[in-house]
């Protein structure tokens, strides 16, 4: 069988945005600022040309769509994620100079801006992963995220601990998630309808007590401390990525050994192999001894768990206090990068690391005076999402069963 | 190991599937449990895998009494399953697949992929199976998909083995093959119980017969006994499986299919380049296993198909660019593979199903409103005529036997003027009964003048049916020979193989 050209094709029309960039740039010069105080060794600012960077992308981009089709048509073979990710690389590297023409970019606070819009979107993408992984439709993330935000506040600030915080934050969206998977299973109802319905009832119930509670007596039970950095010696001295990733709050920290674990968990152990099977065909599961309701209430509330801890980021990592609906739809962004991220978490991670760097975009550039609007750049990430669903990263099916009760006959 | 079901009583509701069922699997044996669709022959092998708790009765193993709490407990106690759905999942490895349950780990919980790998080429070497552990299960054809299935019920050493309707998506040749495992499994000493209603596999593989009637053991029968004898007992009275048909009084060549090509949504070619004739007071049937562009074909000739390119042709009219309601106007009537999907409306009564597709037109209509007085003497007198077994005009179809929703189907569909009859797989899933009168039916019709097209999986059912025979492969007809064609030749056709 033939190899589908949609691949090639799409990216040779993305490759016009290249183009444009090329005939649109002035000549003017962007510095891009690498170093920071803690580098080992201290990275010298680069100057660029638009015009020379915006053609090197464009080329880049040029080679990666001929080399896509050469691949369609003379090997007969799908184009390797690799040459996606330098195509991407180049898009990226093209319009991020481009933007900043005549400016310095603060590549450091770009990137660690970055990560902190990400934190929540990684953990709510794991939450999805697990959840759709074992056959049952996540939309509820976004509760998830604000219940753990509202009780790690909340338990924080009772105790003075902010260990005791996190521990309710897991607690917190665990039991969202149990709820979701509880009118899944056992009550069979719609999964998509109970998601929209949890998202809409946390907002009420938090917007119900930061109002009655929260807002007249805010250092009783609304002032959380939060969570110091901890420099990582000599990772945290890499120059340009080194403050940025290991210059970190814990919760951070957790957030990588969560995307780690969740792969490890899911590709590589036995519990795994059965959550996915569940996920694909639960009576086949069923028929070699695997209890699926228990798989699938586990899955999906070990998910709840690490979605609670995305929205604990926002409370004890970064504002230090709660606020009314302040996950502000990440839980919906989160989707997003499942879905981007092929339900692989590993993939999903990186997603979120990008859509957080498309909204932390449009804050640097409103600081220089930018001429393009910031909304253009807040939509990137869903266009994004919307061509991967589309087909250009390849075919994009999720769990076969994802969304579909199992019932015992 | 010996296998022994003593009285086992299984009751759903008011019904009872198996009521009383004693059965007794030796090693080294292949022992069949014949009966029609419905007997109760699932719902016994799913008592013994543990799948359904059984209302009475017990299970032993070598004389010593077992209880199953699920498939876990029936694995461990080395009874395995050979499903008749195959329970595989398909972006799955061969060796993910076969270890689902019972995975092989190394330190720390994780998976041993390498010992999986091993254990499957362990068992498909010592049976010739020849299956790729590292393969993705929704690549392989099949049959290798079953041979997968098998290695995995041999797993954990299982001595009894359970093959529920096995050769229901098999070619003839893949039949062939699997009759030929099943003799090597008992050969190495396995008890085998093999779940079937088709007789001539009972014939040829069993060494006992055991035949379950309306969820009740009738008795033994001997694997000499010839095919009338097992159906007559199957069914309960004297059954004659031959398909009574005269001569075809053939007509003139009115319906014609030329250069016909389809894709489906994925832009995949489903149909490829199809040319066919059919005279008039002809049967010709669609041979081939199932999934080859058979369902593809009669979407296309309806006009339920989105992308197509050729030419069908009905008396002279062009049917492709017509809509289901142009082409169904023209005389065309059309026995759905699916009747409960795409048949019937379940939640409907049988009187509104009989007019569906005539509901907005005279003489069941007139204006906006249903003449229901009409629609009523109508269904009374089509209950009557097509033997519909039901409470009444008013009974709901998804209250219906198999057999009886597949008559007000063609109590619909024949109550047309019509110019062309297209049924695909008229009789699956039918009880004997059922099957001789929609075959008498579909005879009937044909010999008005009619042309008919029938797509058939069952090789029995297209040389018995048929006039002449079409058959399928990957879209392409392979050829088209008389329904005398022997057996072995239209096997060779359905794997790809021109005669």
């Amino acid at each position: 069988m033939k190899q589908s050209l949609r691949t090639p094709i799409s990216l040779a029309v993305i490759s016009l945005i290249g183009l444009w960039l090329l005939v649109a740039s002035t000549g003017a010069t962007t510095m891009i600022k690498t170093a920071t105080d803690t580098d080992i060794f201290a990275l010298p600012d680069i100057a660029i040309n638009t015009t020379v960077s915006s053609a090197i992308a464009f080329a880049l981009m040029v080679l990666v769509a001929a080399a896509s089709f050469y691949f369609a048509r003379k090997l007969n073979k799908k184009t390797p994620l690799w040459l996606i990710l330098i195509y991407g690389f180049g898009l990226i590297y093209g319009i991020l100079v481009w933007l900043f023409a005549g400016a310095t970019m603060p590549i450091s606070a770009l990137l660690s801006g970055a990560l902190a819009l990400a934190v929540p979107l990684v953990f709510g993408s794991l939450a999805g992963v697990l959840s759709e992984r074992v056959g049952i439709v996540n939309i509820a993330i976004d509760s998830q995220l604000l219940a753990g935000a509202f009780i790690s506040a909340l338990a924080a600030t009772l105790s003075h601990n902010l260990y005791v915080g996190l521990i309710g934050a897991i607690i917190g969206g665990a039991i969202v998630s149990w709820v979701l998977a509880t009118f899944a299973i056992k009550y069979v109802v719609d999964q998509i309808i109970v998601g929209v319905v949890l998202n809409v009832l946390i907002v009420g119930i938090t917007n119900f007590f930061y109002s009655t509670l929260f807002a007249d007596n805010v250092s009783l039970f609304n002032q959380p401390p939060r969570f110091d950095r901890i420099l990582i010696p000599l990772l945290g001295q890499i120059p340009v990525i080194g403050p940025v990733l290991f210059n970190q709050t814990l919760i951070v920290y957790l957030m990588y050994l969560a995307v780690a674990g969740v792969w490890v968990a899911l590709f590589k152990t036995r519990w795994g192999l059965r959550v996915r099977a569940v996920g694909e065909y639960p009576k086949a599961a069923d028929t070699v001894g695997i209890k699926v309701f228990r798989t699938r209430y586990i899955s999906v509330m070990i998910g709840g768990a690490l979605a609670g801890l995305g929205g604990a980021f926002f409370t004890l990592g970064q504002v230090g206090a709660f606020g009314k609906e302040m996950t502000n739809g990440a839980g919906y962004i989160a989707l997003a990068a499942l879905i981007f991220g092929r339900w692989n978490p590993i993939y999903a991670a990186f997603a979120g690391l990008l859509f957080g760097f498309a909204q932390n975009l449009q804050y640097g550039l409103a600081i220089i005076g930018s001429p393009v609007p910031s909304e253009f750049l807040l939509m990137l990430p869903y266009a994004l999402t919307a061509i991967a669903v589309a087909g250009l990263v390849g075919k994009v099916t999720g769990p076969a069963a994802a969304g579909k009760p199992y019932i015992k006959s | 190991m010996k296998l022994e079901l003593r009285g086992i009583t299984k009751r759903f509701g008011a019904m009872t599937a198996n009521d009383n069922v004693n059965l007794v699997a030796e090693p080294g044996q292949i022992h069949c449990l014949l009966g029609e669709n419905g007997a109760g022959k699932s719902t016994l092998m799913n008592v013994l895998y543990g799948l359904y708790q059984a209302d009475g009765g017990e299970i032993l193993l070598d004389d010593k009494i077992v209880k199953f709490a699920g498939p876990g407990d029936a694995m461990a106690a080395g009874i395995g399953m050979v499903h008749q759905h195959f329970m595989l999942i398909p972006v799955f490895t061969v060796a993910e697949n076969v270890i689902l349950g019972h995975e092989p780990t190394k330190f720390g919980g994780l998976l041993d992929l390498d010992a999986a790998r091993k254990q499957v080429r362990e068992i498909s070497d010592r049976f010739g199976f020849e299956v790729d552990p590292d393969a993705i299960v929704g690549d392989l054809p099949v049959g290798v998909q079953q041979r997968v299935e098998i290695i995995k019920a041999l797993m954990g050493d299982a001595q009894v083995l359970v093959f529920d309707e096995p050769t229901a998506v098999l070619t003839p040749q893949e039949t062939d093959e699997l009759m030929a495992i099943m003799k090597q499994l008992r050969e190495a000493g396995k008890a085998i119980i093999f779940i079937t209603h088709k007789l001539r596999e009972v014939k040829e593989v069993a060494d006992k017969i055991t035949v379950i009637r309306l969820g009740k053991i009738v008795g033994e029968a001997s694997p000499k006994s010839t095919a009338n004898e097992l159906a007559s007992m199957m069914v309960g009275r004297a059954v004659d499986l031959d398909v009574e048909k005269g001569a075809p009084k053939l007509g003139s060549p009115t319906f014609k299919i030329s250069g016909l090509s389809a894709w489906n949504h994925a832009g995949t070619q489903v149909l490829d380049d199809i040319n066919l004739e059919i005279r008039e007071g002809e049967i010709l049937v669609i041979a081939g296993v199932q999934g080859n562009g058979q369902t593809e074909l009669t979407e296309a000739i309806i006009g339920m198909h989105g992308r197509t390119a050729g030419s069908i042709e009905l008396d002279g009219q062009q049917l492709i660019g017509k809509n289901v309601k142009q082409v169904l106007d023209l005389g065309v009537g059309f026995v759905p593979e699916d009747r409960t999907e795409d048949g019937l409306v379940a939640e409907f009564t049988i009187a509104e199903n009989l007019m569906l597709d005539r509901s907005d037109r005279k003489p069941f209509a007139k204006g906006l409103s249903l003449q229901l007085a009409y629609l009523k003497k109508f269904a009374q007198e089509k209950l009557q005529q097509f033997d519909i077994r039901a409470q009444g005009i008013e009974s709901k179809a998804s209250q219906l036997s198999g057999g009886n929703q597949q008559k007000v189907v063609l109590a619909r569909e024949l109550s047309r003027e019509l110019r062309l009859l297209v049924a695909s797989q008229p009789t699956r899933g039918l009880d004997v009964g059922s099957i001789e009168f929609v075959h008498e039916q579909i005879v009937a019709t044909r010999d008005s003048g009619i042309p008919v097209l029938i797509v058939a999986t069952e090789l029995d059912e297209a040389t018995q049916l048929g006039d002449r025979i079409a058959v399928m492969y990957k879209g392409k007809v392979v050829g088209v020979v008389p329904a005398t064609t022997s057996r072995s030749v239209l096997g060779q056709m359905m794997a790809g193989i021109s005669a």
